[in-house]
C-alpha cells in the first residue's frame, strides 16, 4: 500500500487534489482511498487530505501517520504544521516553490534523502499560466506522478476530465502536461548529478 | 308606504334561515348533500366554538374540493374529541401525527399528492392542516412559517381559542392580554396575561405575501364558509384563522358561544378581514359597535376586571387595543363614523 | 458499474435508483453532500416524478415525510447529529406510526461541546425509536444497504436508519459498484402501502390509544422488528441473488471459528479492526471480528451463537453511555447472559478522534494478557482530565470545563491526526 499525504490551505483544493489521485489509481485498475482531514475549515486555513494506493481493497481507516508520500501545496506551512511528521525515511517530497531544499531551510532534515525523491514544481505558476487561477493541485499531481511513477500521467489527465470539463478541463491539462516534464527533467538532472558524484 | 328590504339582521344577528335565501345562497351546512366531515357523537364541550367552526370550514372545504380532501390535525382538544377510538367523528382521510409539525405533515401530504398525480395514480386531492392556537401560534410556528414561506398547496386553519385549553387552559401567544389563564393568574399587582406581549399570527401570515389570508369567527358561519371556500378556489399556501370562543377556557356559558363571537368581532378586538398576496383586501365591518366591557364582562378569565373596584385602566387598555383593530383594518363604515 | 467516488454521492446514487417520490432535506455535516446530490437529480430530471423539498428544520424534514409516506409516496431523507435529536420527536412517531421512511444518520457526534465529527452517539440515542437500524461497513455496503433500506421498510411497515460513519465514509472516495436500473427495479417493487390517505377510501390515522391497548399496539412494534429479525438475511440473499454482492445481513464474521478473542464493533471502525487482527493473527493470536450490522433489532441469537466459544470479548464502540459506559457493549452483554467469557467495554474514537492499529493492536494486546479493566477509553489524555479534575477541586468558579481543557492542549492546527 502507498501512501500520500497532502498539506495545503483551504481553497487551494487539496481536498480536490487526494480525490483525484484516487481517481487516477483507480483508473489504472487499483483501489484507492482519499478522504479529507475533515476540518471545518475556512478559506486559508492549514488542510490536510489523504490518499492511500493498493492492489487490494482497501480497509483501513486511520489518516494516514506514515506517508509515502507528501505534497505540500504551500511552503508557507513549514513553518506553522509538523509536516514531515511520521514521513518515511526516503520518501517522496513534492513541494510547491521555484526555490530549492536549501533555500526552504529544509538542507539539514533531507541531507542523507535520494536527491530524486525530493522535488519542486512552480505548480502556482503553472496554474496561473495554464488556467489563469492559482490552483496548484493539479500540477502538483502531475508532478507527483512524475516524481513516483505510481500514476501515469494519463490517467491524471483523466481524472482531470472526470472532475472539471471543457475549457477547464482542457487549461488544467496543459498545466498538468508542463508540471510532469519539469519534474521528470528534475528527476533526470538529479540523477545524472548523484550518478556523477557517485 | 315605500318598499323597504328585508334586513336578514332583524333579530340583532346576522343569522338568516336559509328558506329565505336562493338555493344557490344557502349556506353549506343547510344542504343535505353536506358531507358531515367532523360527525355528529364527538367529545367536544357543550358550546365548544373549535368543534362548530371545524364543521364548517372542513364541509366547505370537502364541497369546494369535491370531496377530495385530507386533514392533517395537530395535537389538541379538535384531536382528542374527534377520535376516541374506536370512534372517530372523521369521514374523511385524516392524520394526527405531533403537537408542532402539522404544517409540515400537510405539506408532505401535499408533495405526495403532487407526485401521484404526475404518475397518474391520483386525481386532484387538496390538503387542509389544522390545528389551535397553541398548535399554530407557538409550537407549530417554526413549520407554520417554513410551508407559508415556501408556498406549499395547503389551507392550514387555526381554531382560536386564546389558550391552551386541552392542557387546562394555560397561556399561550394567542392569550389576549388581562385574560385570567392557569399560568396567568389574577393576581399581584398586573393581574392576567400581560400587556405588550402575544402575537397575531395572521398579520405574521400576510407578511409571507402568501396568496390568502382571512380571519373568521363562529358567529358568521357564512362569512367563514365563504373565506373558506375561497380559498379552496386558490393554489399555494392559504391561512384562515377563525376565533373559537371556548365555554371552559374563557369561562363563560355554554350558550354564549355565538354571543361572544360576535361581539369580539362588534368590539374590534377581533378584526375579520382578508387579505390577498400580503395586502388586506376586505374587512367585515362593525355593524354596531360594542364597548368591550360587554365582551369582557361574559367571561370569568376576565372577572378580576370587574371587582369591588374595576379595573378602569386596564379596561381602557383593551378598549385601545380594539379601537386600534378598528383603525388599522378599517372596520366601522366612512359612514357611519 | 464501477466508481471512483464520494459515499455521500455513492448513496445519493442509490437512494435515486430506488424511484424516491419525496425528499426532504435540511442541510446538517456530515450529510449534506447526499441531499445536494438528489436535489441536483432531481432538478436535473434524472430521478423523475420525485418532489425535493427544502424545509426549514429537521423537525420539519421528518413531519413532511411523515406526511408524505402516510399518502403513500416513497420517501426519503438524511440527517446527523443534533439534527437527530432535533427531530426526535417526530422520529418516535414516524415508527409509532408504522411509515416506512428511509434515512441515512451520516453518524455524527452530539454536543456541547459542538463537535462535528464522527462518532455514533446520535443514532444510538435513538435505539429505542423503534426505527431499524442498519451499520454500514464500507460506501458500498452503505449504497447497498439503501437500497434493501426501502424494501425491508416497506414490507415490515416500519421505518429505516442506514447508519454510515461521518466524513470516515461520507467524504471518503472509493470504489463502488453502482448497480443499474433494471437491477433494483428487480430487487425492490414499487411501494404498496399497508396504510395510505386516500379519499375514496378514509381512515383516521394517529388516534389517541388509552392503557386498553398502547401495550398491544407497542408489542406490535416489537413484533414487527422480529419479523425484520427474519426478513434481514433473506433480503441480503436475495440482494445476492440480484447483485452478485454479500452486504447487508444481521452480522459480519471475520475469522471467528477458532477466536479467543472477539472483538466486537459496528461501522466503518472494523476495516482497521481487521487489519489489525490480521497482524495480530500472523504473530499467532487467536483473534476475530464481529461486525454488527443489524443494531435494531439487535440479533442477540447471532451474537450469541459467534461468541459461544470465545474467552472474551472486546466491544469497542463509538458511543458512550454517561454514567455505565457502553451502549452497544449492554446488548452484547444480554447476548452473552450464561456465557463464561470475560466482557470488556472501550470506548473510542468519539467526536472523531482517530483509531489507529497501533492503538488497537496495544489494546488487544492488553485484553489478551487479561489485562484489561471492564471498561476502557481509548487513548484518553488522563493528564488533560485530571489537570481539569483538580482546578474543580480547588476553584469554585473554575468556568467552563471545554474550554479550560482545550487551554491545557494548546494549539491544534499543528497536529496532523
Amino acid at each position: 500500500m502507498f501512501q500520500v499525504r497532502i498539506h495545503g490551505r483551504g481553497g487551494q483544493g487539496v481536498v480536490t487534489a487526494a480525490e483525484m489521485l484516487s481517481i487516477a489509481a483507480f483508473e489504472e485498475g487499483r483501489h484507492a482511498q482519499a478522504f479529507p482531514s475533515f476540518g471545518s475549515e475556512r478559506t486559508g486555513a492549514p488542510v490536510v487530505a489523504f490518499c492511500r494506493i493498493a492492489d487490494e481493497e482497501i480497509r483501513l481507516r486511520e489518516p494516514i501517520m506514515e506517508p509515502d508520500a507528501l505534497i505540500i501545496q504551500d511552503p508557507t506551512l513549514l513553518l506553522q504544521v509538523d509536516v514531515f511528521s511520521g514521513l518515511k525515511k526516503g520518501g517522496y517530497i513534492l513541494i510547491n516553490t521555484s526555490r530549492t531544499f536549501a533555500e526552504l531551510g529544509l538542507g539539514d532534515y533531507v541531507r542523507d534523502w535520494p536527491a530524486d525523491r525530493l522535488c519542486t514544481v512552480p505548480a502556482t505558476d503553472l496554474s496561473r499560466k495554464h488556467v489563469g487561477r492559482p490552483m496548484p493541485n493539479v500540477p502538483l499531481l502531475a508532478g507527483f506522478a512524475a516524481a513516483s511513477g505510481i500514476i501515469r500521467l494519463e490517467s491524471v489527465i483523466k481524472a482531470i476530465n472526470a472532475k472539471f470539463s471543457d475549457r477547464v478541463a482542457s487549461n488544467n491539462s496543459a498545466a498538468a502536461t508542463e508540471a510532469y516534464q519539469f519534474v521528470a527533467d528534475e528527476i533526470k538532472a538529479a540523477r545524472h548529478e548523484e550518478a556523477a558524484h557517485a | 308606504m315605500s318598499f323597504q328590504p328585508v334586513h336578514f339582521y332583524q333579530t340583532g344577528t346576522f343569522t338568516v334561515g336559509n328558506r329565505l335565501l336562493a338555493q344557490e345562497e344557502r349556506s353549506v351546512q343547510a344542504n343535505m348533500e353536506r358531507t358531515n366531515s367532523l360527525n355528529s357523537g364527538h367529545r367536544a364541550c357543550q358550546g365548544c366554538g373549535e368543534a362548530l367552526g371545524a364543521r364548517y370550514a372542513i364541509d366547505a372545504a370537502m364541497k369546494a374540493a369535491s370531496g377530495r380532501l385530507i386533514a392533517a390535525n395537530a395535537t389538541g382538544c379538535l384531536e382528542v374529541f374527534s377520535t376516541p377510538y374506536p370512534e372517530t367523528s372523521w369521514q374523511i382521510p385524516w392524520i394526527h401525527s405531533l403537537f408542532g409539525n402539522t404544517a409540515a405533515v400537510a405539506t408532505g401530504i401535499a408533495a405526495a399528492i403532487k407526485v401521484k398525480r404526475h404518475k397518474g395514480q391520483m386525481g386532484d386531492v387538496r390538503v387542509v392542516a389544522q390545528g389551535g392556537d397553541g398548535g399554530t401560534t407557538d409550537i407549530g410556528f417554526g413549520c407554520l412559517s417554513g410551508m407559508f414561506e415556501r408556498n406549499d398547496d395547503v389551507l392550514y386553519i387555526c381554531y382560536d381559542n386564546g389558550g391552551y385549553m386541552n392542557t387546562g387552559v394555560q397561556r399561550s401567544s394567542a392569550t389576549p392580554p388581562a385574560a385570567r389563564t392557569a399560568t396567568t393568574m389574577p393576581v399581584g399587582p398586573e393581574p392576567g396575561n400581560a400587556f405588550g406581549q402575544g402575537k397575531f399570527v395572521p398579520a405574521i401570515a400576510m407578511a409571507h405575501e402568501i396568496p390568502y389570508v382571512a380571519t373568521a369567527t363562529v358567529a358568521d358561519l357564512r362569512d367563514l364558509e365563504y373565506k373558506v371556500t375561497k380559498a379552496m378556489g386558490m393554489r399555494g399556501a392559504r391561512y384562515i384563522h377563525i376565533l373559537v370562543p371556548c365555554p371552559l377556557g374563557w369561562g363563560a356559558a355554554s350558550e354564549d358561544t355565538i354571543k361572544l363571537a360576535r361581539l369580539a368581532k362588534e368590539t374590534g378586538i377581533f378584526p375579520v378581514f382578508e387579505a390577498e398576496g400580503g395586502e388586506l383586501t376586505s374587512s367585515l365591518k362593525i355593524r354596531r359597535q360594542q364597548p368591550v366591557e360587554e365582551y369582557l364582562k361574559l367571561q370569568k378569565r376576565y372577572a378580576h376586571l370587574f371587582g369591588k373596584t374595576p379595573a378602569v385602566a386596564t379596561i381602557a387598555r383593551l378598549q385601545a387595543a380594539a379601537d386600534k383593530n378598528i383603525r388599522k383594518y378599517g372596520l366601522l363604515d366612512q359612514e357611519a363614523n | 458499474m464501477l466508481k471512483q467516488t464520494e459515499g455521500s454521492h455513492a448513496v445519493a446514487e442509490a437512494v435515486g435508483l430506488c424511484r424516491p417520490e419525496v425528499i426532504c432535506a435540511y442541510p446538517i455535516s456530515p450529510q449534506t453532500h447526499i441531499v445536494e446530490g438528489l436535489g441536483e437529480m432531481v432538478k436535473a430530471g434524472e430521478i423523475q416524478d420525485c418532489e425535493f423539498i427544502n424545509v426549514e428544520s429537521e423537525f420539519a424534514a421528518m413531519s413532511v415525510a411523515i406526511g408524505s409516506s402516510a399518502t403513500g409516496a416513497r420517501t426519503y431523507t438524511a440527517t446527523a447529529s443534533q439534527g437527530l435529536l432535533f427531530m426526535a420527536e417526530a422520529v418516535y412517531n414516524a415508527s409509532g406510526l408504522g411509515l416506512p421512511i428511509v434515512m441515512t444518520v451520516a453518524n455524527r457526534a452530539i454536543g456541547a461541546p459542538i463537535n462535528i465529527w464522527n462518532d455514533h452517539t446520535d443514532a444510538l440515542s435513538q435505539r429505542d425509536s423503534g426505527w431499524i437500524q442498519l451499520f454500514a461497513e464500507t460506501n458500498q455496503e452503505a449504497l447497498d444497504l439503501h437500497i434493501q433500506a426501502f424494501k425491508l421498510a416497506e414490507e415490515v411497515s416500519l421505518p429505516v436508519m442506514v447508519c454510515m460513519d461521518g466524513f470516515i465514509l461520507t467524504h471518503a472516495y472509493e470504489r463502488v459498484d453502482v448497480p443499474t436500473q433494471e437491477q433494483v427495479d428487480a430487487f425492490l417493487p414499487p411501494y404498496e402501502p399497508r396504510q395510505v390517505l386516500d379519499p375514496t377510501d378514509p381512515v383516521s390515522i394517529g388516534a389517541m390509544v388509552g392503557p386498553e391497548a398502547f401495550s398491544e399496539v407497542r408489542y406490535l412494534a416489537h413484533a414487527k422488528q422480529m419479523q425484520a429479525l427474519e426478513l434481514i438475511p433473506r433480503l441480503a440473499e436475495q440482494f445476492k441473488a440480484v447483485f452478485g454482492r454479500d452486504s447487508g445481513g444481521l452480522t459480519h464474521s471475520y475469522l471467528l471459528d477458532d477466536a479467543e478473542t472477539v472483538v466486537v464493533a459496528m461501522g466503518s471502525v472494523l476495516g482497521t479492526i481487521k487489519d489489525t487482527v490480521d497482524e495480530m493473527r500472523a504473530a499467532g493470536e487467536k483473534i476475530g471480528v464481529l461486525g454488527i450490522t443489524s443494531y435494531r433489532p439487535f440479533p442477540l441469537d447471532n451474537v450469541r451463537a459467534a461468541l459461544q466459544n470465545a474467552q472474551r470479548v472486546v466491544v469497542l464502540e463509538k458511543s458512550l453511555a454517561v454514567g455505565i459506559g457502553g451502549v452497544l457493549s449492554t446488548d452484547v452483554r444480554m447476548a452473552m447472559s450464561g456465557l463464561q467469557l470475560h466482557g470488556h467495554t472501550v470506548v473510542a474514537g468519539l467526536g472523531g478522534r482517530a483509531i489507529t492499529r497501533k492503538s488497537l493492536r496495544a489494546l488487544f494486546a492488553k485484553a489478551v494478557r487479561g489485562e484489561l479493566g471492564h471498561l476502557t477509553f481509548l487513548d484518553l489524555d488522563w493528564n488533560v482530565v485530571n489537570k481539569q479534575l483538580e482546578r474543580e477541586r480547588t476553584t469554585r468558579r473554575s468556568g467552563p470545563a471545554a474550554e479550560s481543557m482545550l487551554r491545557d492542549i494548546g494549539v491544534i492546527a499543528t497536529g496532523i491526526v
